[in-house]
């Protein structure tokens, strides 16, 4: 094989690769400042399938949703009164608050935060 | 020998890339593969592949995903109206070495309203907020989204990106008179 052609395919299988090795998806929020010591697993709130649906003000200016992580005192109480995410998670909009595992699903002992930061992805092109 | 490994990693790496940077719930690391819901939830892959590209953060180039009309996030969960979508620009000369920002508020309005931003994070006087990089890698100002949920950080001339002597015609007027 020539040598331009091995590096040209060595270069693809770099790439290819270094794709695959994101971890969680970026956006991810972990809420995991009761869920544990109530013998639940973390939540984890994936921005990327709700910003399909929803424009940021929905939940950030209609709903008061603080744009900072662990911001919000957000209870299963006041989820079940209607805030916060029990504003569409009611059974009529989304599912609803019975299906525990769809939003508690996350691994143990996931520090909460929000996954992405500048340290998730290379520099783009100009 | 080599050529069998070779050939596997070339394989390996075409699967990879036809696959698509977007790892499946049950392998992202966060998600649990023992819950029995995760077989319920949307995948990313199948979610964020059929949007416009990009080469960081989701791989999604959020901002043109709209405007293909591929995706139409409603405005509120309630009925309302769609926010007022602002054309204005605004010209950022207190760059240092760097290319001067330029804010496009269209590509923002298009995705919130402006109390999103507005009196909170940013003021709206010209010159009121004290802006710096250091602020936005704290998480500050346009750092509240950039590396979190909209591009990250390492992205620099996608906002630094008015070169001194190639300056717009109509963001000249934004220039001061110590600007250089």
């Amino acid at each position: 094989m020539k040598v331009r052609l091995k590096c040209l395919l060595l270069t693809i299988a770099i790439i290819g690769m270094s794709t695959t090795v994101l971890w969680a998806e970026y956006a991810d929020v972990i809420i995991n400042e009761r869920a544990e010591q109530e013998d639940m697993r973390p939540v984890i709130f994936p921005h990327w399938f709700h910003r399909i649906r929803y424009q940021c003000s929905a939940c950030h200016v209609d709903l008061g949703f603080k744009m900072k992580a662990g911001g919000n005192g957000i209870t299963m109480d006041r989820i079940i009164g209607g805030e916060f995410c029990g504003a569409c998670h009611n059974g009529e909009i989304a599912w609803s608050t019975e299906n525990c595992d769809l939003c508690h699903s996350g691994k143990a002992k996931l520090e909460s935060g929000i996954r992405g930061s500048h340290e998730t992805a290379g520099p783009g092109i100009f | 020998m080599r050529t069998v490994l070779f050939a596997c990693l070339i394989a390996s790496a075409v699967i990879a890339l036809a696959a698509g940077p977007w790892l499946p719930l049950s392998g992202d690391g966060l998600h649990d593969p023992e819950n029995p819901g995760i077989a319920l939830l949307q995948q990313p892959q199948e979610a964020l592949s059929v949007l416009a590209g990009d080469t960081a953060g989701n791989k999604v180039d959020w901002v043109r995903a709209l405007r293909d009309n591929v995706i139409s996030p409603r405005a509120h969960v309630a009925d309302g109206d769609l926010p007022e979508v602002l054309e204005s620009e605004v010209l950022m000369t207190n760059t240092s070495d760097t290319p001067y920002v330029v804010f496009p508020h269209k590509a923002h309005t298009e995705w919130m309203s402006c109390e999103v931003c507005h009196e909170e994070l940013f003021r709206s006087e010209v010159g009121a907020n004290d802006i710096s990089m250091g602020h936005i890698l704290d998480g500050e100002h346009c750092g509240r989204c950039h590396g979190a949920v909209a591009f990250p950080l390492t992205e620099c001339n996608r906002c630094h990106s008015v070169f001194r002597d190639k300056i717009p015609a109509h963001l000249v007027e934004q220039l001061t008179p110590g600007d250089r």
